[in-house]
């Protein structure tokens, strides 16, 4: 357990270097203007363990645990099936975005991989160990999750207490506390709202609080649900620098998401679901590419303009506004 | 006939600040006014004081005039409110009455409030239903939706009480990129052929592309942008009040950035 703790240590400066890297990076990826978050998800790329060991036993201090769902379904109590046969592999440091239309399973989903919910048939192995036997409050120090509505997670009369509750269970008190809830309330833009009742902030400012509850926890593997919902280009901002940092730390993120622009920009692995499976799952080039389009809208989905834009020109896989304009400032250098 | 707020100044019931200042819009039926702004700007609560549920319901403070129909909404009562302005909440979870078993009796919950006869109760069930393209969930449990399912049914039991005015707080927040289409093309339908007004909180700039009028940018309380919706999102202005634009205005930019000509052939494309 201490090579565990000295792993949370360590990425505690990490942490607090990404507020600063939302605004200082002006990026080589040449999006420009009001992208800032390009430059920092970039660095979130190239600075994230490329030979992470997914054999790795689940206790080691350097990694994530792999997640497998192996021919996971599930069924609500009243009968309605959410998921079927799900086969997903999740390797160490994923960056993942599941994608789909409402009610495709999404949730029901991102609810299995901290064992909010057990699946009806098939199994999950967390570090190649079946969570079955896994006690909730074990899964908590692994995987965090914060949910689509924040006003299901909060429940503090203030918002340090809100974000110390999770670390507090883990034991953890005095100092390190008081830097987890720091960090954590820095990197979502929060410090100046510790004192005050979660409820007297906006819809928006709740859903970062909880971002900031579940960050706290430093888990290994963060599964946001809908991080960007209903946040202006500053929020979106602040939840892309979230992700790139967690990204450079070697955590996985799994993030479920209706913005394509967001999955595009941000994600490594896009996974489609639709009816309860999983129909499409590659990189945002192959997924958001020409040749799934019509798989794609089947799906009741649609690609980011940046791929529709790309496509028209001749310019290959452009699924996201960075790589459109380094294709297009290609072909204009050739030209 | 119009909802009219003139300089509205509001600060909610113990607060510092006020949280909205000198505001003024009007919105007239069949037409749909759409509001941005960035986070904490004020849009929730000008949806609370234009459907008169501020001060009237949440207190607070309401100075200058706040009418509906040429009324102050502080002298309607809360069941008149209920028959003019239908509200959509930003959190639909919050919108379900929790005293249902259906979606179907869930839709059915207001138009029953408002004491229709059961036989037109069930057209309005179904006509609400249809609209946002989920008549498939009738039978379902409410408390066992999606998100995103549940949006769609909280804004479906709003459309059911046919009200002269609409005020819908961000509600494809939690919806796909078709359900999100759906809900535009309905909206724009609901507001030419009901004559319904519309003020739509809404972060996707596509969607008020498509069918927004007028746009109204909030900053800090105070209407920082105003003009018809094209005019208003190709304003530059947009991002330093932290406001995305629309993804092709967006991608525009960041290729002029980066020194490039934006492509003459994309000019036509669709937004």
């Amino acid at each position: 357990m201490s090579g565990h703790d000295r792993r949370l240590d360590h990425s505690a400066p990490a942490a607090s270097a990404g507020a600063t890297a939302d605004s200082g990076s002006s990026g080589s990826a040449g999006a420009g203007n009001g992208s800032t978050w390009s430059g920092s998800a970039q660095a979130g790329r190239s600075a994230a363990p490329s030979s992470a060991d997914p054999a790795a036993p689940s206790g080691a201090p350097s990694a994530a645990p792999s997640i497998e769902l192996e021919g996971v379904s599930f069924s609500y109590p009243d009968g309605t099936p959410a998921l079927e046969n799900i086969e997903l592999r999740i390797d160490p440091g994923e960056l993942v975005a599941i994608v789909g239309q409402n009610g495709s399973g999404k949730s029901t989903l991102a609810r299995h991989l901290n064992g909010l919910l057990r699946p009806t048939a098939g199994r999950i192995l967390l570090g190649g160990r079946d969570v079955r036997g896994l006690h909730v409050a074990r899964l908590a120090e692994r995987v965090g999750l914060a949910f689509q509505n924040p006003d299901r997670q909060l429940f503090a009369g203030r918002v340090s207490a809100e974000v110390a509750f999770g670390p507090r269970n883990l034991g953890l008190r005095g100092a390190e506390l008081d830097e987890r809830v720091r960090a954590a309330l820095d990197a979502v833009g929060l410090s100046a709202e510790a004192a005050s009742n979660p409820y007297d902030l906006g819809y928006s400012r709740r859903k970062l609080l909880s971002l900031a509850s579940v960050l706290a926890m430093r888990t290994p593997i963060l599964v946001l649900d809908e991080p960007t919902t209903g946040q202006d280009a500053r929020g979106a901002a602040r939840v892309r620098a979230v992700v790139a940092v967690a990204a450079g730390e070697g955590r996985t993120v799994i993030a479920i998401s209706h913005d394509m622009r967001f999955v595009a920009e941000c994600f490594r692995r896009v996974v489609v679901m639709r009816a309860g499976r999983v129909v499409l799952d590659g990189t945002p080039d192959v997924v958001f590419g020409e040749a799934t389009w019509p798989e794609l809208r089947a799906a009741y989905l649609e690609p980011p303009f940046a791929a529709l834009a790309g496509a028209r020109l001749g310019l290959g896989a452009t699924p996201s506004a960075a790589s459109f304009v380094a294709a297009l400032g290609q072909r204009a250098r050739n030209a | 006939m119009a909802i009219e707020l003139r300089a509205v100044r509001y600060r909610y019931a113990g607060a510092s600040k006020d949280a909205l200042q000198s505001i003024d819009l009007r919105l007239e039926p069949g037409r749909v006014l759409g509001v941005v702004g960035a986070n904490e700007s004020g849009k929730t609560t000008l949806c609370l004081v234009a459907g008169g549920f501020a001060p009237g319901v949440v207190g607070g403070r309401l100075e200058e005039s706040a009418r509906i129909d040429g009324v102050e909404t502080t002298s309607i009562p809360t069941h008149a409110l209920a028959l003019r302005c239908g509200l959509l909440f930003q959190n639909a979870a919050t919108q379900l009455s929790n005293t249902t078993a259906t979606v179907f009796e869930e839709v059915g919950f207001g138009p029953c409030n408002l004491g229709l006869v059961v036989p037109d109760v069930i057209e309005r069930v179904w006509w609400a239903l249809k609209a946002v393209g989920v008549e498939d969930l009738a039978p379902r449990d409410p408390a066992r939706l999606s998100g995103g399912q549940g949006q769609l049914v909280a804004l479906a039991s709003v459309l059911a009480l046919r009200p002269r005015y609409l005020i819908l707080d961000e509600p494809t927040s939690e919806l796909d990129p078709a359900g999100t289409a759906l809900v535009a093309d309905a909206l724009a339908r609901v507001a030419s052929e009901t004559g319904a007004g519309i003020m739509l909180v809404e972060h996707k700039a596509e969607v008020l592309a498509r069918i927004a009028d007028e746009v109204i940018v909030l900053g800090e309380g105070s209407v920082a942008l105003a003009g018809p919706a094209a005019a208003v999102l190709a304003d530059p202005m947009l991002a330093e009040l932290g406001i995305e634009p629309p993804e092709r205005i967006g991608l525009e930019r960041d290729v002029r950035a980066a020194g490039l000509d934006w492509p003459a052939v994309l000019a036509e494309a669709p937004a």
